[in-house]
This record gives C-alpha cells, structure tokens and sequence, in this order.
C-alpha cells in the first residue's frame, strides 16, 4: 500500500548537511504494524515526516527516493493532492502531544475542524461523528468532554484526542511518532491496546515510532531498526528479537535492564555516543562503538544484505562470523573482561 | 545490618492553592502524604510511581530544598530539621543530589571543570583544587582536557557524569539521584548505571534512587519504595518486590511494562487500570488507590489501609492494602 523507495532526506545547515535520512527502502500493508526503534537523533521523526512531506523545505531536500502511495509517487503530486492524501489517506501523531493541540480552542472544536477538512458535512453531523470518534478512543463522558479545553486533559486523555483527531479522515495509514513516550506505562499499556483495537476494526497500518524495545516486542509485525540515519537491520519481530544478526540490535537488546532478568548481572553498555549526522564515521558508521569490529570495517560501508526471507542486515560478518564473535563476547562478559 | 543513615518519619509536604496571592489557601496539593522510609548505610532505595507521585518533592525535602509541612528526617539519628543557616551548609556536604535533567541542570556558561571546582569552592577546600577537580572527572570516565569544555560540547551520558562528579566533589555519604538516567538513551543509560555501581562500591555511598521505570530500579535498587499520590503502598526488600508482590497497584505497574521479548510478551496478561490519576489537591477517600483498584471492595473507600507487615515470614515486606494479592500477571525471571 504504502512503499518507500532509496529514500534520502538531507538537511543543510551551516555546519553542513545533515544526512538525516540515508537511503530508506520499506513497504507497509494494510492492518499491519511497522515499528521503527533507533536512538535519539537517528532519523526517525525526519523519515515519519518526509512520508507527509512535512520537512520544510528548504533546507530539507531530497536528493532520491520514492514515497509511493497507491502508486502515486508522492515527491511528484500537487499540493492540493498531498492535502488530500495527508489526513484522508496517511495520517499522523505527533511527537509532542502539548504542541499538537491548540492551547486556545475546545478539544471539539478542533475535532469537529479536522472532520470538516476532511469531508464536507454539516457542523451537526460532524459533531455526530466527533462523539463516535471520542468514545471510539475511550474518553468518558464524551458530550461534556467536547466543551473542555486541552489543559483540562491529562497527558494520556490530550493523546486519545490526538488519535480521535488523527482517525478523523479515516486513514489508511496511522504514522505514530513515539506517542506513549511521555505518558505512565500503565497508561501506555491503555494507549498501546487502543491502538491495536482501533486496527482490527479499521484496518490501518501503522508505523509507530519509539526507542522502547519493550514496546516494539508488543505491538510490531515488522521492525525497522535505524542507525545514523540509515536502516541497519530490518525483518520480522521475531527475527530481529531472537535472530538479530547486527550488532547495532544486538548490544542494543544486551544493553537493557529488564524486569525479566535477574538484576545481579552487570549490564553490558554499548561504548560511546550516537554518530554525528554531518560527518559520520568512515567505513561502517557503526564501527567506532561496535564490540565485533575489525579493520575491514574501517574501510567498508556495509548495504543491507538478505539473511533469511524478509529480514535484512548491514554489517560485513558472515552469519558464521557473527555468531563466533558472540559467544566470545559472552564468555568474556562472563569473565567480567567486559567494562 | 547496617546503621541506618537516613530516617524519614511520617513525612508530608502541602503546597497550598490560593486563589489570590496573599488570601488564605482554598486547598492544598498533598504531593507528599505521611511517608516513612529507612535507609541504611551501604544501601540503595529505589522510589517508583507515575508521574506526579511525589518522588521529586520528597527527594527535595531530603535535600533540604524545601522544609516538609510535617514530620521528621534524621540523618546519622539527629533530626535535621531544625537546624540553622550554618548546620545546613554544613550536611551539604554529606547529602547530595543529582538531577533527571543533564541538558538544564548545568549552567551552560561555566566549563566543566568550574562546575565540577563549584562546591569545593563553596567550602574552600580550594587547596590542589586542579588536582581534585582531575580525580573527579577521572572517576567518572571523563578526561583531564573536558574540565576546558562547555556543557553543550558533551553528550547527554557525558553531562551526566559532570552532574554526577560535582555530586561526589564534596565526598558525600548520601546521593539522592532523581531520575539520572531517564533522559538518557538506552544505550548509554546502562553505562551511567555501571558507572553509579561501580562508585558505590568504590566509595561505600548510599543512594536514592528515584526513578518511573521498574526495570532501572530492579538493577539498582536493594529495597523498593512505590509510590502511588503521595504515599507508599509497598516497600520491600527487591527480590521479593520483583517475584511476589502483593499490592494491586504494584502488580499493575509490573505487568504495564512491556518485556523486550515478542513471545513473553504476547502470552502475558496484563492488568488493565481504569481512568486516570486523581488529583493530589482531592486524593479519595479511604485507600487512595480505590477509584482504579480492580479488586476494590466497598470498605476500601472508607478505611485506609496502613503500610505494614502482610506475611509473617518477611518483616521486610510492607504492604498498604487490606487483600494483599500475589498475581500471575507478573514476570519474574527466567
Ligand atoms: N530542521 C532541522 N534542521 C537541522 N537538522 C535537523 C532538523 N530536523 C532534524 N535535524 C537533525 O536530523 C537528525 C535526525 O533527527 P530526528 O528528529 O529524525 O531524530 P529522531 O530519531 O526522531 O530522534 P528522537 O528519538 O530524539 O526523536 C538529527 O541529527 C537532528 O539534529
Ligand atoms: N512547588 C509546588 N507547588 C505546587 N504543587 C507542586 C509543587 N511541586 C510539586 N507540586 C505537585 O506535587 C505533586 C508531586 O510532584 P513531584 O514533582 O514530586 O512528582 P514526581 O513523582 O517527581 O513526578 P515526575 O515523575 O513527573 O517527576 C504534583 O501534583 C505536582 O504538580
Ligand atoms: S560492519 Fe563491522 S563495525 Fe559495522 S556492525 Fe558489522 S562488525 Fe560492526
Ligand atoms: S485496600 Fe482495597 S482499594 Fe486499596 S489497593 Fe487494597 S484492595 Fe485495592
Ligand atoms: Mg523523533
Ligand atoms: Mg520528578
């Protein structure tokens, strides 16, 4: 339904460009979930916002690629067919749930706005739908919840607005961009389980962007993980979960406490800081943190390579190779060598 | 066991609301309400709950940043709450704290090494200050050339471990750390949090360790406080937390958390908790936690449960809840 093709998203600054999106290749389906992990500044609100063609330009461009859409490539559409793809078709929340409400107007006035954009019908019967929409994303009492303005939400309410607001056009696909991130896991859990049971009913895809695995392990069909502005590895759940060949995803997944855990092991970090955007490292831009590196790595910049069907990994080890460096690792762990 | 270092007793802090500035307080936000912790020597105490709970505020009560409505605090067994401008300045040297925020929480015109010189200076122990301020920066994996840098030519893990170097200048016994690796990436909060391990030991301190996330604490913490608007609900010893908790508020935050394993993940029940957080200004009656407690009765609206002893086995397992439950929905390892 939705396929990005060799997408490349590059911001000029003044202290240069800033390959913000590297070369991104992906396709969702209907009623599937994508989820999209990486660390802070690797590129994922850039990619979520290039698919809405939302990166202002300049100084963002794009010097290649393809966002398909029912076979549109939306890099070449109109305006005015972007405005209509843009809620109708693809929709999307945003990362700050305080910035995407406006602090002045009722919660259902903007609802009622964002139906009316989307298709013409009366202010009753877009109130009509206003109700169904809230009580679709369980808000209680949702008369008397149009009348109240966003401050009188709390953090997890403002988001179900967020989501009544982003399903007002009935999308096809929901681009979520770390939307749980600010709120309690036990309202995460509400919002998580809102999400899934609004797609079993709809139908939509979803490409939800976080940096919790945990929340990944739940929800995703499919995982994109991102590096410095590329994807580095991507597959299914299970793939990336237990098959990982990549030692991005791997020391990331070694590198968390987790409840399930006995917490007198050492955790075991990944060494170093993210890669600068601008001038990123030579050869595999991984390579200055990665615990598996050698001196090719300093000169190759791997491509993602197939490793089973569907799932992908950029790195120059071999399966084999992979494997012998992680039992290695993991006896010198044991050994306490690892620091 | 260990001598305890710090006591709290029956501690709460109201922050009044007032509709005019020099009116009388119409309600009060009761942000911290009747908290009772221990902290022995050595040790680390996790403090858990949702955002709003009241950890910050009582961290900064211990601190001495703001003085408690009510209740007492000790220190080495003295009380520190009546003490002067003097004795003040005095125990800050023995209590420090770090802070969630390493993007704010250092001035951005002072170089590294100044922040870090800062309390050394406050105490003039100016004597081989350069040397000191090397140590430091040595203790906490920097290096002697970041003491020229400014704040905004290090990462958020690097800034960190400036906070946590200008915390130790002053070789304090107790750190109260709220929320130090929360801002950070995944990827680098583990390396803060072997950093904190490996200071303790070295250097015998005793945290708090204040956090939202369960599994942070798990790794860090020996005994846990969570807290759910203003008050603890159950305090234990972590293993016991981790594998049999009993309070149904507990159980719900264990079983929030999503496990970064698919399988576990999709066989696992979670405990679903209705509406929202309560305002602290208006808790509910009774056990605060009855308005989203799926096991409420009738009389936990009325009667408030105390946080105490619920299995005679285990004096170090505190439950404030009148039908104590061990549940399936949570994981424990392996
Ligand atoms: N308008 C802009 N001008 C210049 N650089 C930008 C701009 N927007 C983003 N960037 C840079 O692009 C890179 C990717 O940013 P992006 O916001 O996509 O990261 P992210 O993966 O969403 O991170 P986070 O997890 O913190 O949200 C970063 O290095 C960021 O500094
Ligand atoms: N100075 C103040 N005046 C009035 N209310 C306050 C003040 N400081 C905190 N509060 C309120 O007290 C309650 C507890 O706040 P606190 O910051 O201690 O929570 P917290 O557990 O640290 O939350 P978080 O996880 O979001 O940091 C909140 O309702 C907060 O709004
Ligand atoms: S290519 Fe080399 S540096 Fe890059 S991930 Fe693979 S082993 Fe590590
Ligand atoms: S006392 Fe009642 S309402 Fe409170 S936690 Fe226990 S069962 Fe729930
Ligand atoms: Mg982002
Ligand atoms: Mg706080």
């Amino acid at each position: 339904m939705l396929e990005i093709k060799n997408l490349k998203t590059y911001i000029d600054t003044e202290n240069g460009t800033v390959k913000a999106v590297d070369d991104v290749s992906f396709q969702i389906k209907a009623g599937e979930t994508i989820c999209i992990v990486g660390e802070s500044g690797s590129g994922k609100s850039v990619l979520a916002h290039s698919i809405m063609q939302l990166n202002p330009s300049p100084p963002a461009f794009h010097p290649e690629g393809e966002i398909l859409f029912e076979g549109k490539n939306l890099l070449d559409v109109s305006e005015k067919e972007l405005r209509r793809v843009r809620g109708n078709e693809i929709s999307m929340i945003f990362q700050d749930p305080m910035s995407s409400l406006n602090p002045v107007f009722r919660v259902g006035d903007q609802l009622i706005e964002a139906i009316r954009s989307h298709e013409k019908v009366s202010k009753k019967a877009a109130k009509k739908r206003a109700l169904e929409l809230l009580t679709d994303v369980g808000i209680p009492d949702p008369e008397r919840r149009l009348h109240d303005y966003p401050h009188q939400f709390s953090g997890g309410m403002r988001q179900r607005v967020l989501i009544a607001i982003a399903l007002a056009g009935r999308p096809k696909v929901l681009i979520a961009d770390e939307p749980t991130t600010a709120l309690d896991v036990t309202i995460q859990a509400q919002i998580l389980e809102l999400m899934r049971s609004i797609q079993k009913k709809y139908g939509t895809a979803i490409i939800l962007i976080t940096h919790d695995l945990g929340v990944v392990a739940q929800i995703a069909d499919r995982v994109l993980v991102m590096y410095s502005g590329r994807i580095v590895e991507k597959g299914s759940v299970s793939d990336i979960f237990y098959r990982s060949t990549m030692p991005y995803t791997w020391s990331l997944l070694r590198s968390l406490p987790r409840i399930d855990s006995d917490a007198s092991n050492r955790l075991i970090p990944i060494q170093g800081q993210p890669s600068n955007l601008i001038d990123r490292p030579k050869g595999c831009h991984f390579q200055p943190r990665c615990p598996f590196a050698t001196k090719a790595c300093l000169e190759i910049d791997p491509s993602l390579t197939e490793r089973g069907e569907g799932h992908w990994a950029a790195c120059i080890l071999s399966e084999e190779e992979f494997f012998n460096k992680k039992q290695e690792f993991e006896v010198n762990a044991q050994k306490g060598a690892v620091k | 066991m260990s001598e305890p270092l710090l006591e709290l007793k029956d501690i709460k802090m109201y922050f009044p609301i007032k509709e005019k500035v020099f009116k009388k307080p119409v309600n009060h936000v009761k942000a911290v309400n009747g908290v009772s912790l221990t902290v022995r020597q050595g040790e680390t105490l996790g403090i858990v709950g949702e955002s709003g709970c009241g950890k910050s505020t009582l961290a900064r009560t211990i601190v001495g940043l703001l003085e408690p409505s009510s209740g007492d605090i000790l220190f080495e067994g003295k009380s520190i709450l009546g003490y002067n401008k003097k004795q003040m300045h005095e125990l800050r040297r023995d209590i420090q704290m770090v802070y969630q925020d390493p993007y704010t929480s250092l001035n951005p015109r002072m170089k590294a090494g100044e922040i870090i010189a800062a309390p050394l200076k406050a105490f003039k122990m100016t004597s081989n200050l350069n040397e000191r301020v090397y140590e430091l920066l040595d203790l906490v994996g920097l290096k002697r050339e970041d003491a020229e840098k400014f704040p905004h030519q290090f990462s958020g893990g690097q800034r960190q471990r400036i906070g946590i170097a200008r915390a130790l200048a002053l070789n304090p016994k107790l750190l109260i750390l709220d929320e130090p690796v929360s801002a950070l990436d995944v990827s680098v909060q583990a390396q803060v949090i072997n950093l904190l391990e490996d200071l303790q030991e070295e250097l015998g301190l005793t945290y708090v360790f204040i956090a939202h996330d369960l599994s942070v604490i798990k790794h860090i913490a020996d005994k846990v406080a969570v807290m759910y608007l203003g008050k603890v609900m159950e305090l234990s010893d972590s293993d016991t937390l981790y594998h049999h908790s009993k309070h149904p508020y507990t159980n719900a935050l264990l079983s929030a958390i999503p496990l970064p394993d698919p399988e576990k993940e999709r066989q696992r029940q979670r405990i679903m908790l209705k509406g929202e957080l309560p305002s602290p200004a208006n808790p509910p009656t009774g056990c605060i936690f009855h308005t989203r407690c799926p096991i409420a009765q009738e009389s936990c609206k009325q009667h408030i449960p105390v946080l105490e002893e619920k299995d005679g086995s285990n004096p170090n397992h505190q439950v404030a809840c009148f039908y104590p439950q061990e549940t399936e929905a949570i994981v424990s390892s392996n």
